[in-house]
């Protein structure tokens, strides 16, 4: 059953990532990546993370979807189509990704993995404890690092979307 | 005996400099000469005291002069081969002390009332320092290397006071002249100094000059071209000599460096840095006479003799009188020089080398009192030329009797010191090499006639206009002239062959009478030849030199020896030598250059598409790179 | 573990979707674009980690917590580049990236 569950996820995050990069409509590129990071988030609930896939739907889909989103609504019109590349571009860039995936793929495929059969499950509390931990192994330092990480980048997403208006009265100031 | 104390007589000079040099602006002019005289008069009373003890109190052991030196290892460069730094006293480094530091004092002393109101007054007398500081190094050298380097330094402060007034054209040409001019000597003398570290393995004075030493014993071991490689050394060294000395050919920045002032051309250009050339050759006298049978002495006492009846011809010719003393001095060069090398080494056979030093130091007397006085005269007229000056007698009593004193001296009438050191060498010239000894007998006459030709053109005859009349120069500048009279006039009776030999035994000398005579009666003669032609305006000698015809044309433009060098460098090395070599530069050298860096411009316009700025290219060229090298160090390289 | 998968496949899928990424990243002309592919490179390499850390080390939660920062990176990342790009359309009306190249100079 879930053999089956995971194929289907998979093609959901295939189609939709090929679908999400190639569309030519901006909004329609924004949710068909929305269903690829559901399809992540389905794949967590499978392998029985849950507290990471509820992240997933939160973060992601909550948050950053979103905000692109809100970009592309304060960018652009709905209905503006998209410029695309050249063929030739396309088609060479298309080889070089092909070709890394060749590369990627005889490495994993080439390379023995020391699977350990497990049914563990990881629960929230375990996460937290970890994360908060300052014994050996503890990443709490690292923790504090990402939330003062996460407060810099909301000081600076402010200040530079705030900018400065272009029009006659800053010239003067200037 | 201690002689650890003998350094200060450089350093303080040294530190005269340093304080007026640095403070040439904050230092109230007249506090400056009085600074520097202070300093060279306490390096002058300490080089006294080093000469009494040495001459007369504990230099002597077992009747033999020693040889002291005090040095430290400054460079190594193999176990053996080091440079030092350090002090050498004998008797002739200790007699060249009383010299420099006799001759600087008085000139300093002088000084302060010739540059009076001079611009550059505290510059002028830490030069002064500077210059004395070298010429005690040089000195005091104890090997080699350190004479060397002295022997540049002194070359610096020659050129710094050749144009010390460096608003002049002319000056500033003629201590570029003379810089370059030495310079060009001294590489053959460095080349000589590396030829003898490399072939003897030493620097060191004592160790070269000792006769029973190895070195002066194997000259033979390697030769070059037929002659020993020693003694092309010694050849070579001598060219950085003659170089200082004026010798011919390399005489030509002589006179152009009267350019300077003339208390200057007093200390530098006649009584001490001149002779560094002769110091040089007496310091390393014992190898010049042993090594190759004296070849290398030979070479010395003709170019010596051929200069000093060069100079003295020209100098009979010349009309401005700083030059004619340039012209003389030269000559006289030329006489310490082959009284050199005529010289033996034991016991009486050195006289020639006890008369070419006991010649240096008379001359180092009564030659800078004859600047002195040419300088006391061009103060009261100013004027180089002798066409402006007569009748100066009257005017300028205390100069006029200590110029004629001077005049009396290097003419060579007894009991003038001339007289004496110029009879000793005469004394060893004829009983070594009897045309060396004719020549030096030409020139005495030469010295007399052109000597008292200036005399009685500065100091008899008519009255000339002058813009102010002319006066006697202060007590400091008159009170030099009359201490070097005295010394000119008493100098003559050290008895130089009991203190200064070869071998540093002394001997007693003994006037030879027949000699003396000759060589008095041709200074009469020459004296009385002047004072036909000189002392009264007359014709007489204008008609004599329409008779030498263009001898005396030739004489008079100094055998155009500068058209010759200028010829040389002007149209042979620049137009035959440095002009190819410019284009080449030019076009070869800089033109690879110029390719290297057109070609890199134009490959750079015509790849400069791919730094297209769209960050996407940057990517697909990222991301192809990381495949490859993905591709090629994952799975073809290894093996 | 997910029964009857093995942790081939798993990575095969993400190898994919990390190199759609890559090919979005280097055609798209649109930096709003751009960004969603580096959203898919992202959660790419995220699901690597999970995956990995599930099927070889499932007694440990590196993986795991590695993965919470690189959402939270990611989602700092995206809020700065929203903000630049906002900004950006206000200075020169444009959000496309042939547009964007001026630094070169």
């Amino acid at each position: 059953m879930e053999k089956y569950i995971f194929y289907i996820l998979s093609v959901i995050i295939i189609v939709f990532a090929v679908a999400s990069v190639s569309s030519r409509k901006m909004l329609r590129s924004v949710i068909y990546l929305l269903f690829v990071l559901c399809g992540i988030a389905g794949i967590y609930f499978l392998i029985d993370y849950n507290f990471l896939a509820a992240i997933q739907l939160t973060v992601y889909a909550g948050g950053i979807i979103v905000l692109i989103i809100f970009s592309v609504l304060l960018v652009h019109h709905i209905e503006m189509e998209l410029e695309i590349a050249k063929p030739f571009r396309k088609m060479m860039t298309g080889l070089i990704c092909l070709l890394g995936l060749g590369v990627f793929l005889y490495t994993i495929y080439n390379n023995e993995f020391n699977v350990v059969e497990n049914q563990v499950t990881t629960t929230t509390y375990d996460i937290g404890a970890k994360l908060l931990s300052y014994e050996s192994g503890g990443f709490i330092l690292p923790f504090e690092v990402i939330s003062v990480l996460l407060l810099a980048s909301m000081i600076g997403a402010i200040v530079i979307a705030k900018g400065r208006k272009l029009n006659d009265k800053n010239d003067e100031a200037l | 005996m201690n002689i650890s104390y003998i350094v200060l007589i450089p350093l303080i000079p040294l530190a005269v400099f340093l304080l007026l040099g640095l403070n040439s602006k904050k230092i109230k002019p007249t506090i400056s000469g009085y600074i520097g005289v202070l300093g060279l008069s306490i390096s002058a009373v300490l080089s006294y005291y080093t000469a009494y003890k040495y001459f007369f109190v504990s230099g002597k052991v077992d009747g033999v002069y020693q040889t002291i030196v005090n040095k430290s290892v400054w460079m190594n460069f193999t176990e053996t081969l080091h440079i030092d730094m350090g002090i050498l006293i004998d008797p002739i480094s200790v007699m060249m002390l009383v010299v420099v530091s006799t001759v600087s004092l008085m000139v300093n002393i002088y000084s302060r009332g010739y540059m009076k109101g001079d611009d550059g007054y505290t510059r002028f007398f830490s030069y002064l320092s500077l210059f004395t500081f070298s010429m005690y190094g040089l000195v005091l050298a104890t090997n080699l290397f350190q004479i060397y380097i002295f022997w540049e330094l002194v070359g610096v402060s020659s050129f710094l006071l050749i144009g010390y007034y460096y608003t002049k054209p002319s000056a500033v040409s003629a201590a570029k002249k003379a810089f370059i001019v030495t310079r060009f000597a001294d590489l053959g003398f460095l080349i000589g100094i590396l030829i003898m570290g490399y072939f003897t393995g030493t620097y060191d004075f004592e160790t070269l000059n000792n006769p029973e030493g190895s070195v002066i014993l194997n000259w033979a071991s390697t030769s070059f071209m037929g002659l020993s490689v020693i003694t092309w050394a010694l050849i070579l060294i001598f060219i950085g000599g003659a170089g200082k000395s004026a010798m011919f050919p390399l005489h030509i920045w002589l006179p152009d460096a009267m350019e300077g002032p003339t208390p200057v051309s007093a200390l530098i250009h006649a009584a001490t840095m001149v002779v560094a050339g002769v110091y040089l050759v007496a310091r390393l006298f014992p190898m010049f006479y042993f090594v190759e049978h004296g070849f290398a002495l030979n070479v010395v006492a003709y170019v010596g003799a051929f200069s000093a009846l060069f100079a003295a011809i020209i100098a009979i010719t010349q009309t401005d009188i700083k030059r004619v003393l340039a012209f003389s001095t030269m000559s006289q060069l030329g006489y310490m020089m082959l009284a050199l090398g005529v010289s033996g080494y034991d016991g009486h056979e050195g006289v020639g080398y006890m008369a070419s030093m006991f010649h240096l130091f008379t001359h180092a007397m009564f030659k800078a009192l004859l600047f002195l006085g040419a300088g006391s005269v061009i103060h009261a007229v100013h004027s180089n030329y002798l066409k402006d000056m007569g009748g100066l007698r009257k005017h300028m009593p205390i100069t006029n009797i200590t110029f004629l004193i001077a005049a009396l001296a290097i003419a060579g009438v007894p009991p003038f010191a001339g007289f004496w050191s110029k009879d000793e060498i005469l004394v060893a010239a004829f009983e070594h090499n009897k045309l060396i000894y004719y020549v030096g007998v030409f020139v005495a006459g030469l010295t007399a006639f052109y000597m008292f030709r200036i005399y009685f053109g500065i100091f008899w005859g008519k009255d000339k206009t002058y813009e102010h009349p002319p006066h006697e120069s202060p007590l400091s500048m008159t009170l030099p002239l009359m201490v070097l009279a005295l010394l000119s006039i008493v100098g003559g009776f050290i008895p130089f062959s009991e203190l200064i030999t070869p071998d540093k035994l002394g001997f007693e000398a003994h006037l030879n009478y027949p000699l003396a005579a000759i060589a008095i009666s041709v200074g009469v003669i020459g004296i009385a030849l002047a004072w036909v032609f000189y002392k009264k305006e007359n014709s007489l000698s204008d008609k004599y030199a329409t008779a030498f015809g263009p001898f005396y044309k030739w004489a008079s433009d100094k055998f155009y020896f500068d058209e010759i060098y200028l010829f040389v460098t002007k149209k042979i090395l620049f137009n035959g030598i440095s002009r190819p070599f410019a284009w080449f530069d030019r076009n070869v050298v800089d033109g690879t250059m110029n390719l290297i860096g057109n070609s890199t411009v134009k490959t750079a316009n015509k790849i400069k598409g791919l730094q297209s700025g769209k960050f996407q290219d940057y990517a697909f060229s990222f991301a192809m790179g990381a495949v490859v090298i993905a591709i090629v160090f994952i799975y073809l390289w290894t093996n | 573990m997910i029964a009857g998968i093995s942790i081939y496949e798993i990575l095969t899928v993400t190898s994919i979707l990390f190199f759609i990424g890559i090919y979005g990243f280097i055609t798209r002309k649109n930096l709003i674009s751009v960004l969603i592919s580096i959203e898919l490179i992202l959660n790419a390499s995220v699901v690597n980690f999970v995956v990995i850390n599930k099927y070889l080390y499932p007694d440990m939660l590196q993986g795991v917590i590695f993965s919470i920062f690189i959402i939270a990176v990611a989602a700092a990342e995206t809020a700065l580049a929203v903000s630049i790009i906002i900004n950006l359309y206000r200075q020169i009306s444009s959000v496309e990236v042939k547009d964007t190249e001026i630094m070169k100079y």
